[in-house]
């Protein structure tokens, strides 16, 4: 059986594009991608792209090829929320292992910030929710994850100071990364005194909303670079609305995990790089202590004890995660697979980690909704 | 009374039941489940056999927010406003407005308000 590997990867700065729409911060990222990965455009036979929410176009991947100049065997988007970059990278994984494609570029942007009103993005938003049970009630995205947040916390007994521990984490990362929307250095006094947007989240536990885009290839044979296998992948998908989440403890989660992991025949302790979806603080802290890399409301404790950091037995979202890195739909969840493939090549600059040899990758869409883990291992 | 349209077919019965001040929830006639949202089938047993029934209203609160920033035009004149969602004594969530400071486990009962041309369902202190 064939391998898959990622081959490249390119991106925008994240934060305010004036002007561009989301085709040109696609583009932008995919001729980086192309360039990192050494690969013409006729090399290219597969594209998965995202959705954007400010170009509701039908058929947005063919659009982006006829506008980018390639013509690939295999072509269409994917729509699972947060998750549908780490489901594209999934696919593309499973496209190149079955020998359908050679190369798969994987991509998507979007001007979220500058293309609409910050109210019409979170009406967009909120429509994540049950249109007739939830939505009517002025529940916003935020509202959602308070809601998540609060149980989470009443059961486990997380505290607010845990979770802002994670957004100066977040903030202290992005700092390092000249591509980061949020850069003015947070303490937790500052997340915890920032105003509440739905209790217990404050301002500083919520992600920001950007322009940006991201790309990655994933190949067969990688022309450069080290060998970043897609060693194992595994999705779980429990249900739409938080309404109709029945455990805080089993959102998906872990069985997702559990899936890659056989998959890549690991184990959690042979993980040494974190990349995870942390559209809140209390989505990064959940999943980390419902996969397994810390115990219930130990994620925090692990923090202090500078696991996470990047001298760390763990670093985690080295580039600033959705938190302070910035968010810009689809692409957001992709920027930790690109940051872990940088730390995997030593091209991390300041950020730059121990080389990994093994990574984990998770992304959540919805309100922990659709679930896809991912692990990448370095090859010889 | 208040005219409300339904999203969906699949709601119509809780959204009209709302313009009433009925508080209904979908029933498993081959297992007995009650149904959290509205479904094509059994959340709990995959039977194609649910049927809506009307709910007490009384329930204990699963869990809880204080919006301080709302999502549209129509909201920003309630912020802040609470919401919950409670676990009702039929077996069934729903997300809906709530008496500010509630907390969760606290037991709560079902009221209705008008606002911006809906019935929304408020829960409070028993």
């Amino acid at each position: 059986m064939r391998n898959a590997y990622i081959a490249g990867v390119g991106n925008t700065s994240f934060g305010r594009h004036e002007g561009q729409n989301a085709l040109d911060l696609m583009a932008q990222a995919a001729s980086a991608a192309l360039h990192g990965a050494q690969l013409n455009r006729n090399e290219i036979d597969g594209v998965l792209s995202g959705y954007a929410t400010t170009m509701p176009h039908l058929m947005l991947s063919t659009l982006f090829c006829e506008k980018f100049s390639i013509q690939p065997n295999y072509c269409h988007s994917l729509q699972v929320g947060g998750a549908t970059g780490a489901a594209m990278l999934m696919l593309a994984r499973e496209l190149v292992v079955s020998g359908r494609c050679q190369n798969v570029l994987v991509v998507a942007g979007e001007n979220r910030l500058s293309g609409q009103t910050r109210d019409s993005s979170i009406q967009t938003l909120a429509q994540v929710g049950d249109a007739d049970f939830e939505v009517p009630n002025g529940a916003s995205v935020p509202a959602y994850y308070g809601l998540m947040a609060s149980r989470y916390m009443h059961q486990t007994g997380v505290t607010q100071e845990d979770l802002a521990q994670f957004a100066v984490l977040m903030r202290n990362n992005a700092i390092r990364h000249p591509d980061s929307h949020l850069t003015s250095p947070i303490t937790v006094a500052d997340v915890v005194a920032s105003k509440t947007i739905a209790a217990p989240l404050k301002l500083m536990d919520c992600c920001p909303i950007s322009d940006g885009a991201m790309a990655l290839v994933v190949s067969a044979d990688p022309k450069v670079g080290v060998r970043v296998k897609m060693a194992g992948a595994g999705q779980a998908h429990l249900h739409q609305h938080l309404t109709a989440m029945t455990d805080v403890l089993d959102t998906g989660a872990a069985r997702a995990a559990r899936q890659a992991f056989k998959q890549a025949n690991l184990q959690i302790a042979d993980i040494d790089y974190l990349g995870i979806y942390d559209s809140f603080t209390i989505t990064l802290v959940m999943l980390l202590e419902e996969i397994g890399f810390a115990p219930r409301a130990g994620a925090a404790e692990r923090l202090r004890q500078g696991d996470f950091s990047a001298t760390g037995s763990l670093p985690l979202n080295t580039h600033g995660g959705l938190l302070s890195f910035g968010h810009c739909g689809v692409a957001g969840g992709m920027a930790h697979a690109v940051e872990a493939y940088r730390q995997f090549n030593n091209a991390a600059g300041v950020r730059q980690v121990k080389p990994p040899k093994h990574a984990y990758v998770h992304a959540d869409g919805g309100v922990m909704s659709s679930h896809v883990s991912l692990i990448l291992s370095r090859e010889g | 009374m208040v005219d409300m349209v339904a999203s969906s077919s699949l709601a119509k019965s809780f959204v009209e039941g709302l313009s009433q001040h009925r508080l209904m929830y979908q029933h498993c006639d081959a297992c007995g489940a009650a149904q959290t949202l509205a479904h094509y089938a059994c959340q709990k047993c995959g039977a194609e056999l649910l049927r809506w029934k009307e709910s007490k209203g009384v329930g204990t609160v699963h869990s809880v927010t204080e919006v301080g920033r709302a999502p549209s035009d129509a909201f920003k004149a309630l912020a802040p406003y609470t919401l919950a969602i409670v676990s009702l004594e039929e077996g069934f969530n729903l997300m809906a407005h709530a008496q500010a400071g509630l907390r969760i486990q606290e037991k709560v009962k079902a009221t209705y308000f008008d606002h911006d041309g809906r019935v929304l369902v408020r829960f409070v202190r028993v």
